[in-house]
């Protein structure tokens, strides 16, 4: 419904809105490839929607409480 | 478990033997995993999470009901159980209603906001133990500083004036510990009636800095996306959850450190260990220690069967010392991957506060140890009395000097 979808040749991070919570930690496990909008959903950085190559990106979805967050290898 | 019968069953909750570590009296839990059966109280027999990778799941799963006021609903003591019909916001309701207040709440509790806090945290952080060495050595740091800290942290974001600190830091040691029923409900009677009034004089003059209350009032209460049972029952517990936990976290956090110099030392001497050192001391002191939930729906899980009505709760100190996630789960170590604890919880209701929680918390230990780094126990560890089982884990007392 309101997902947001990014796709690169590497990986595809698709971020859940209606599921977020607005914990933060995609943000605090990968702060250079997730922020939180102003209403605090999860967002991606402008530029990193591909990942931006950070190791830390599976990390951040396995932090969220929620499963918002899945990464997976483009063209999967 | 099987072949546990209910007279060998562990009873929960119980006291720690060692305030930093599970009662020794959940050793049996510890080896059984994913799942156990523990007794209650009232002798009633529920599930006890002990594994982390299905803990994750579980607290994630929305067959499991946060309600108090489901009438299945598992009580740890007789004055919860008494304590029955209460609005509990935010962690006492299920989705979708939930999720509406959750909502309401994310913006003030960003990273971003916690980040902008920082200053303000230190600020308060630092005249608390400019106090401290006014008056001391010695010092009783659960008054002088773990407590007041985040009291005065929570109430300059909720728009609470500190002045009536006692009054509601008071009422929240009575609405969480008793040692009544009759002690807790009057407790909470005097909060939602401080609140009415609180709420009143927001409604009537709009202050710029009314903090997070004020905003609510204006942008919610106004347009009716939130009627003021809710906001009163929202405003308790973000009061009461905001500084409490906090607070436990500070004073159990402060003597832990002390029961391990060289961990402290290694900690002074790299600043930058901080964010991972927070995380294992919520590891490792699990200071929420048994969430409690109630089937709505069967579960089959771990090869059992969960009932709809079957109470379910989980042992964050258990979970949080998996050896299947944590090796040597019993020793504190910065460089370990702590990050995934469930001390904060999972799924829907985990802490709302907690990057607001781990900003004090690395403020809060690292300048106290850096402008006092002479802090020591001013009394035998042994001799320092902490909480009992059934509430949130901390010190309730802890006698220092320098």
């Amino acid at each position: 419904m309101h997902n947001e979808t990014h796709e690169s040749e590497h990986i595809h991070i698709d971020i859940d809105h209606d599921r977020c919570i607005g914990a933060g930690q995609c943000a605090l496990a990968a702060p250079s490839v997730f922020t939180q909008d102003d209403d605090g959903f999860s967002a991606l950085l402008p530029g990193r929607e591909d990942g931006g190559g950070d190791p830390m990106v599976r990390e951040a979805a396995r932090a969220c409480p929620v499963s918002a967050i899945t990464v997976s290898d483009a063209g999967s | 478990m099987t072949d546990m019968t209910e007279s060998h069953t562990v009873a929960f909750p119980q006291n720690r033997t060692c305030p930093y570590h599970p009662p020794t009296a959940y050793d049996p839990l510890r080896d059984t995993r994913p799942l156990a059966r523990v007794r209650l109280y009232d002798g009633r027999l529920v599930w006890m999470v002990t594994g982390h990778t299905l803990a994750r799941t579980l607290l994630a799963d929305p067959r499991l009901s946060t309600d108090p006021n489901r009438p299945e609903f598992p009580a740890t003591n007789a004055r919860f159980a008494e304590i029955r019909r209460r609005k509990t916001a935010l962690l006492g309701v299920d989705d979708p209603e939930h999720r509406v207040q959750r909502r309401m709440m994310i913006p003030s509790f960003t990273l971003k906001r916690a980040a902008e806090l920082r200053p303000r945290i230190q600020q308060i952080v630092d005249e608390r133990i400019d106090a401290m060495v006014a008056q001391g050595p010695p010092a009783e740091l659960v008054s002088a500083f773990a407590l007041p800290v985040p009291s005065m942290v929570i109430c300059a974001l909720l728009g609470v004036p500190y002045a009536d600190h006692e009054f509601f830091e008071g009422q929240s040691r009575r609405l969480l510990r008793g040692p009544t029923a009759a002690d807790s409900m009057d407790a909470r009677a005097r909060m939602e009636s401080y609140f009415e009034e609180l709420i009143d004089r927001k409604q009537k003059q709009a202050e710029v800095s009314d903090g997070v209350l004020g905003e609510l009032v204006r942008e919610r209460l106004r347009d009716g996306e939130l009627d003021r049972e809710e906001l009163i029952a929202m405003a308790i517990i973000l009061l009461v959850a905001g500084h409490e936990t906090t607070a436990n976290m500070i004073s159990l956090g402060t003597y832990t450190l002390l029961q391990h110099p060289d961990s402290l030392a290694e900690l002074r001497a790299d600043p930058g260990l901080l964010p991972a050192a927070v995380d294992e001391l919520m590891r490792m002191l699990s200071i929420a220690d048994g969430l409690l939930r109630v089937a709505v729906e069967d579960i089959e899980v771990a090869g059992e069967t969960i009932r709809a009505g079957d109470g379910v709760v989980f042992s964050t100190s258990v979970i949080n010392r998996d050896e299947a996630v944590y090796a040597d789960p019993d020793t504190l170590d910065w460089h370990r991957p702590a990050r995934h604890h469930v001390a904060f919880g999972f799924g829907i209701h985990q802490c709302l506060g907690q990057n607001l929680a781990r900003a004090e918390m690395e403020i809060a230990l690292h300048t106290l140890f850096e402008r006092l780094p002479t802090l020591r126990l001013a009394v035998p560890a042994e001799e320092i009395p902490f909480k009992p089982g059934d509430t949130i884990q901390g010190m309730l007392e802890l006698p220092v000097t320098w």
